[in-house]
């Protein structure tokens, strides 16, 4: 789960990281107010969860209240394209109005999980403000990589090595290890997947602060984190992704025109795959779970119906302990209950009891396009989808 | 031959008491696994369909002979479930609970360096040796004893492979679910070293899929010490980077775990790949010479 910066620095504030002065607001005029006390300076920052806010022009510098309230206007609503929003952007309904601060330095530092290693691991560079990757890439040697023991936590030596990495000294040293230990524990008490800081500041008075904070969170965890799971903010997902969540099916929207439904995740992906191999596009992925019930089927197809990209729709079972023809009884019921979709539906089925599974499929009083393997299925739904004029973008 | 399971697994089911364990668990025995005992803390001494229930793993153990484990316990407590498996003895635990936190898989997995406990999944559809034992929730009809081995990542599409491969007559000697997350207790190479030690298993199919590097670590080991051919397809060249696609642990970040860069190590090391899931088994059928 993603939640916003302004978020990530209440959690990291509380365990002692310093960032700058700041308040959240979808108001202009409090946006100027705001500036007003931080000394009529500020920076106005969208709050949305995709990296790429400053290149996108969602991150303005104000010089004074007036400025504040008309940039918090501008950036107020509008669709923030970033590299990771997809080219329709995402709207922005919150700023976060931050004091501007001097800038000496612009560092990196984030934890991630190492899934090779199987621990978490810190990087950090001095080359601040800009994409890690790139780092990575371009100049490897700034980046200094470090393996956390989760029940140890940092210890003081991997601290300085990490400071060391920064080549920081001092005073400043210091401070930057405290918050080098602090964004550890933060990390490994929230079961956080990642967190980032990009840029970490030295600021010309020689303080430490986390100027951008990103934290996302191992889903898997959220039971146990109820003040993380309130984060949660539900205008940031595509509305159909939140709909499929409400009943427990696993969907992710894509930008082609050939629904998928699909029983199993890697089976699901298998599909796309497919489909793409063969000329077409899936419209998303789409998991209705192992067992694929009725119910689960009904809901899928809803929503892959009111989907206006969605040309036609690939329905591709194995059953394995559900039996096909049960399955199949499952989409004609589905089918039938939600009336004339408008479009063409394939469906392979394979597994137990398989040639009930199809009999069922072909008496049902919809005209499905029973495909025997799946790349007929794949064949038969690139041309369904070509061959339907309707919907479409 | 086959791989960790067979005739003489005796298998005990941690969380047999729920809905899920006890199907799975009877699942099983109709298959021909012995499944000699469940375990569910506070239920020792009950019964399901003829299964002693113990308390603890080490009770069920002593009094049984169990050496595999298959664990159905909810997420918030499995990774305690694995641990104590563990630390009764058992040789072999299959988890096919999903939705365990990624930092208690850890503590497992530094738990589990002291033991030799052979730790498969979790989120994984479990282990079969067709003919033999399974354990884990696959459908076992779909199986036949025969020559293959397979390992994935999935589940379903672990099915589709097994299918392709019953319907050519080639069969599975054993086929190993190591999971969806992104830290699990078995990894491919675990699994290809087993198949070397195997004369039986003449090829194997390994389905990887986007997220991580564990396919391109399996395709270098394959080239320096697996001389049988290995049929390999990778999920999700279409997934779009940055998000999760179902399992835990598919999800391509930082431009790292692309299916293209799986693929091309695992072509570049020799393994034949398949851009097609549909022609998995007769991709291994050509690799065996027809």
């Amino acid at each position: 789960m993603k939640i916003h910066e302004y978020q990530a620095k209440e959690i990291l504030r509380r365990y002692g990281v310093a960032t700058p002065k700041g308040e959240i607001t979808d108001d202009p005029d409090r946006a100027a107010e705001i500036c007003r006390d931080f000394g009529g300076r500020c920076v106005v920052k969208a709050q949305i969860h995709a990296g790429g806010r400053g290149k996108g022009g969602g991150v303005k510098l104000a010089d004074s209240p007036d400025d504040a309230r008309a940039k918090a206007d501008a950036i107020l609503g509008m669709q923030l394209v970033t590299h990771q929003t997809g080219p329709e952007g995402q709207k922005v309904q919150k700023v976060l109005i931050e004091e501007a601060l001097d800038i000496a330095r612009e560092l990196y530092l984030s934890i991630t999980l190492d899934r090779a290693a199987g621990k978490p691991m810190i990087l950090a560079s001095t080359e601040g403000g800009m994409d890690i990757e790139k780092v990575a890439a371009e100049t490897p040697d700034a980046i200094v990589r470090r393996h956390i023991d989760p029940h140890l936590g940092i210890l003081p030596f991997e601290t300085r090595t990490v400071v060391r990495g920064l080549r920081l000294g001092g005073g400043i040293a210091k401070q930057a290890g405290k918050l080098v230990t602090a964004l550890t524990k933060a990390f490994l008490d929230m079961d956080a997947s990642l967190v980032e800081i990009n840029p970490l500041l030295v600021t010309g008075e020689g303080d430490v602060v986390a100027l951008d904070a990103k934290m996302n969170f191992d889903d898997n965890a959220l039971f146990r984190h109820k003040d993380v799971q309130e984060m949660r903010d539900l205008a940031e997902e595509d509305p159909r992704e939140v709909a499929a969540s409400k009943h427990g099916l696993n969907y992710i929207k894509l930008d082609g025109d050939i629904g998928c439904m699909v029983n199993g995740a890697g089976l699901a992906m298998a599909t796309m795959d497919i489909i793409k191999l063969y000329g077409g596009a899936p419209a998303n992925f789409l998991d209705v779970g192992g067992s694929a019930s009725q119910e689960a089927v009904k809901n899928a197809f809803q929503i892959l119906v009111e989907d206006p990209s969605v040309r036609a729709v690939l329905i591709n079972i194995f059953g394995g302990i559900a039996r096909t023809d049960r399955i199949a009884r499952g989409v004609v019921g589905a089918i039938e209950e939600l009336g004339d979709i408008g479009m063409p539906v394939v469906v392979r089925l394979e597994g137990t009891n398989v040639e009930e599974g199809r009999r069922v499929l072909q008496e049902a009083d919809f005209d499905f396009q029973v495909a025997q393997h799946m790349a007929d299925a794949a064949e038969k739904v690139v041309a369904a989808a070509r061959g339907n004029a309707k919907g479409g973008s | 031959m086959a791989i960790w399971v067979n005739e003489d697994t005796r298998l005990l089911v941690q969380g047999i008491t729920g809905k899920e364990g006890t199907f799975h668990a009877l699942g099983c025995r109709d298959y021909g696994t012995q499944v000699v005992a469940g375990v569910t803390p506070g239920k020792g001494g009950q019964e399901v369909e003829g299964i002693p229930v113990f308390d603890s793993v080490t009770e069920a153990r002593a009094e049984t002979g169990a050496n595999a484990s298959m664990i159905f316990v909810p997420p918030p407590f499995a990774a305690d479930a694995v641990m104590e498996a563990a630390d009764a003895g058992i040789e072999l635990v299959v988890c096919i609970t999903e939705g365990i936190p990624v930092a208690d898989m850890l503590k497992v997995k530094e738990f589990l360096q002291d033991h030799p406990t052979r730790l498969i999944g979790p989120n994984c559809p479990g282990v079969i040796s067709p003919g033999k034992a399974k354990i884990g929730i696959m459908p076992g009809h779909i199986h036949k004893p025969g020559r293959v081995g397979v390992i994935s990542r999935s589940g379903t599409l672990t099915y589709e492979a097994v299918w392709q491969l019953t319907n050519l007559g080639l069969g599975q000697t054993t086929c190993v679910g190591i999971g969806g997350d992104p830290v699990n207790g078995t990894s491919f190479i675990d699994v290809l070293a087993a198949f070397k030690d195997d004369p039986e298993t003449e090829a194997v199919i390994l389905i990887g899929e986007i997220g991580g590097t564990a396919e391109e670590q399996a395709a270098a080991w394959v080239e320096e010490n697996f001389d049988r051919p290995v049929v390999g397809f990778i999920a999700g060249r279409t997934a779009p980077p940055g998000r999760r696609m179902g399992h835990a642990g598919a999800i391509v970040s930082g431009g790292k775990g692309t299916a293209k860069d799986k693929m091309e190590a695992l072509q570049a090391h020799g393994v034949h790949v398949v851009e097609s899931p549909a022609v998995m088994g007769e991709t291994v059928r050509e690799a065996l010479g027809g």
